[in-house]
C-alpha cells in the first residue's frame, strides 16, 4: 500500500517538475499512438465503408479476416512486424526496425482492423432506405459518403476511441518493433515494464498513473465531443 | 493489406529515418548495439550512451536482450555491435565469421543470493556446484532466467557439472531478464544466480542477500565485437569501431570502474581493456559455457 502512495506522489512530482524525460516519453506516445490511429483511420473508413455497402467476391472472407484482426495478439503482429522489418528481412533495406515508424506500423496493424470492423457495423445500422432515397434526389459519391458519416458519427468515434486505446496501452509489439530506446521509441507502457524491471517500482507507478490520465483525458474529449453531437 | 504495409513503411521510412543527419556528423548515425539486460538494468548504458552520442554524433540504438537473443542478432546481421557474456558462444560466432574483432571491455562474477534463512544453507560456500547440490537436494525453490542469456548459460552448466536435472517442483524458470527474475525470486524468497551488478542494483527492493560468491566459474566476462561488415554489407561498421573503441578507451574505463561505486559503496565492473581470459584467472574453456 505505501508504495502505491509513495508511487503517487511520487507521479505527481514527476508531472509537476516537468520531468523533460517523462514528458518526452509522454509527448511521444501520444504523438505515435494518435498517427497510428490516424492512419487507421484514413485505410480504415473506406475500407468499412467498401465492406458495409458493397457486394463483390470474397467479401464475406475479407469480413472475417477484419473480424479476426480485431482480436488478433498484439504480439504476434510485434513478431511478424519485426522479422518483415529486419535488415535480412524482405523490407529491411528500409532501416525501419527500431525507429518511430515501426512503432507506428505496428500499432496501425493492430488499430486498422478495429477502426475498420466497428465502421463497418456503424454504416450498417443506417437505414438503408436513406441509401435510397440519396440516390433518388441525385446525390453524387463524395456527397452520399458525407451524409452516410455524419449519421454514423456516433459508432464512428466509438471506433477512433477503440482504436487509439489498442494501441496507446500496447507494449508486446512496441516493444519488439520499437527497442524501448530511450529518446526514439521508449513509449509509456516499455518504459514502465523497464523501470519495474530495475526495481523503481515508483517510477513505474508513476508512469502508468500518467498513461492512464493520458488515456482517460483523451476518451473523455472524444466522449464529450461524441456526446455533443446527440443532445441537441 | 501488404500493399498497405508497403505504403505505411514509404509514408515514414523518409520521416523516421536518420532526420538528416547533425551537421558535420557521421555519413550513418544509428548503432545497433545487441547486448544483455544486465548492461541496461544496472544503468550503466544510460551513464555512458549520453557520452559516446554527445561526442561523435551517432546514436546508439540499444536492444537490451539475453546474450543468446544478442549473438543471434549478430549472426543475421541486423545489429552492428554485440557486447555480451558468453565468451564460448562469442567465440563460436566470430570463428563462424558473423562478427569480428572481439575484445575483453570488462567483468564482474556471479553470485547465488538466495532468502537469508538459507533453507538449504549454502551460505558461506565458495563453490557454485556444491551450492546447487545442496539446492536440490534441500528441494528449496529456485529461479532461473530460463532465457538463453549468458547468466542462464552460466547456471546450466552449474546442474550440468553437478549432474543433477533440476525438478519443477522447486526450480521456476521465468524467461526474462536479470532484473525481473530477480524480483520474482525475491517474492518467492528462492535462490538465483545473478550477476553481480544488477544484484546490487536491486538488493534493497528484493531483500536476498548473497550467500556464494568466489567460485571461479562465477567470473563474468562482458566483451565487444563487431558484426562482420564483409558477411553482411548493410551493417555500420564505421558506427561499431567507434563504439568500441570508446568503450576501450583509457577515459571510458575508468568511468567504468567507478560506476556504482558512490550508489553501492562497490564497482559493479571492473574494466579489462586489453586482457585476455588467462590473466582474469580463466583458463580457456574453463566455467564458460561448457
Amino acid at each position: 500500500m505505501e508504495l502505491i502512495w509513495e508511487g503517487t506522489t511520487e507521479a505527481i512530482r514527476l508531472l509537476l517538475s516537468a520531468n523533460p524525460q517523462v514528458l518526452e516519453i509522454a509527448v511521444l506516445s501520444l504523438e505515435l499512438s494518435g498517427l497510428a490511429t490516424l492512419v487507421a483511420l484514413v485505410f480504415g473508413v473506406p475500407m468499412g465503408a467498401l465492406l458495409a455497402f458493397r457486394v463483390f467476391p470474397g467479401r464475406r472472407f475479407t469480413v472475417s479476416l477484419i473480424n479476426t484482426g480485431m482480436g488478433v495478439p498484439p504480439v504476434v503482429v510485434g513478431l511478424f512486424v519485426s522479422i518483415i522489418l529486419w535488415r535480412s528481412g524482405p523490407l529491411g533495406f528500409l532501416e525501419l526496425l527500431y525507429t518511430p515508424g515501426a512503432i507506428v506500423l505496428a500499432q496501425f496493424i493492430i488499430a486498422f482492423p478495429v477502426v475498420t470492423g466497428l465502421t463497418m457495423a456503424a454504416m450498417q445500422q443506417i437505414d438503408p432506405k436513406l441509401l435510397l432515397q440519396l440516390k433518388g434526389i441525385g446525390a453524387s459519391r463524395p456527397q452520399l459518403m458525407a451524409v452516410l458519416l455524419w449519421e454514423a458519427r456516433l459508432p464512428m468515434l466509438a471506433a477512433v476511441i477503440a482504436g487509439f486505446g489498442a494501441v496507446i496501452s500496447e507494449v508486446g509489439a512496441v516493444m519488439m518493433v520499437g527497442g524501448n530506446i530511450l529518446g526514439q521509441t521508449r513509449v509509456l507502457t516499455t518504459a514502465t515494464v523497464l523501470e519495474t524491471r530495475k526495481g523503481n517500482f515508483e517510477v513505474a507507478i508513476a508512469l502508468s498513473l500518467i498513461l492512464l490520465a493520458l488515456t482517460f483525458l483523451i476518451t473523455w474529449l472524444l466522449t464529450v465531443f461524441q456526446q455533443r453531437t446527440t443532445v441537441r | 493489406m501488404g500493399s498497405l504495409v508497403v505504403l505505411v513503411c514509404l509514408l515514414f521510412s523518409g520521416g523516421c529515418g536518420d532526420g538528416g543527419g547533425a551537421a558535420g556528423g557521421p555519413e550513418r548515425r544509428d548503432i545497433i548495439l545487441a547486448t544483455t539486460t544486465s548492461t541496461q538494468d544496472s544503468g550503466l548504458l544510460d551513464d555512458l550512451l549520453p557520452i559516446f552520442e554527445e561526442r561523435t554524433g551517432y546514436r546508439v540504438k540499444t536492444i537490451a536482450v539475453g546474450t543468446g537473443e544478442a549473438l543471434a542478432m549478430g549472426r543475421r546481421g541486423d545489429a552492428d555491435v554485440l557486447l555480451a557474456h558468453a565468451p564460448r558462444r562469442e567465440k563460436e560466432v566470430v570463428a563462424e565469421g558473423y562478427a569480428v574483432h572481439r575484445r575483453i571491455v570488462m567483468h564482474n562474477d556471479f553470485l547465488i543470493a538466495g532468502p537469508p534463512e538459507d533453507p538449504a544453507g549454502v551460505g558461506g560456500l565458495g563453490n557454485g556446484v556444491e551450492a546447487v547440490r545442496r539446492i536440490a537436494e534441500a528441494g528449496a525453490r529456485f529461479v532461473s532466467r530460463g532465457d538463453d542469456s549468458g547468466t542462464h548459460i552460466k547456471e546450466r552448466n552449474l546442474w550440468t557439472e553437478a549432474a543433477i536435472e533440476p525438478h519443477e517442483s522447486w526450480y521456476v524458470s521465468t524467461g526474462q531478464g536479470m532484473g525481473a527474475t530477480l524480483i520474482i525470486a525475491g517474492e518467492m524468497r528462492a535462490y538465483i544466480l545473478a550477476d553481480r551488478g544488477t544484484f546490487l542494483a536491486l538488493r534493497d527492493r528484493i531483500g536476498l542477500v548473497p550467500l556464494v560468491e568466489g567460485d571461479p566459474r562465477f567470473l563474468n566476462i562482458y566483451s565487444i565485437m563487431e558484426v562482420n561488415p564483409d558477411r553482411f554489407p548493410r551493417v555500420n561498421h564505421a558506427g561499431a569501431v567507434a563504439f568500441s573503441e570508446f568503450l576501450l578507451s583509457e577515459e571510458i574505463q575508468r568511468v567504468i570502474g567507478e560506476f556504482g561505486v558512490e550508489r553501492f559503496g562497490q564497482p559493479l565492473f571492473y574494466p579489462d581493456a586489453g586482457s585476455d581470459e588467462e590473466s582474469l584467472g580463466q583458463g580457456t574453456g574453463r566455467g564458460e559455457g561448457a
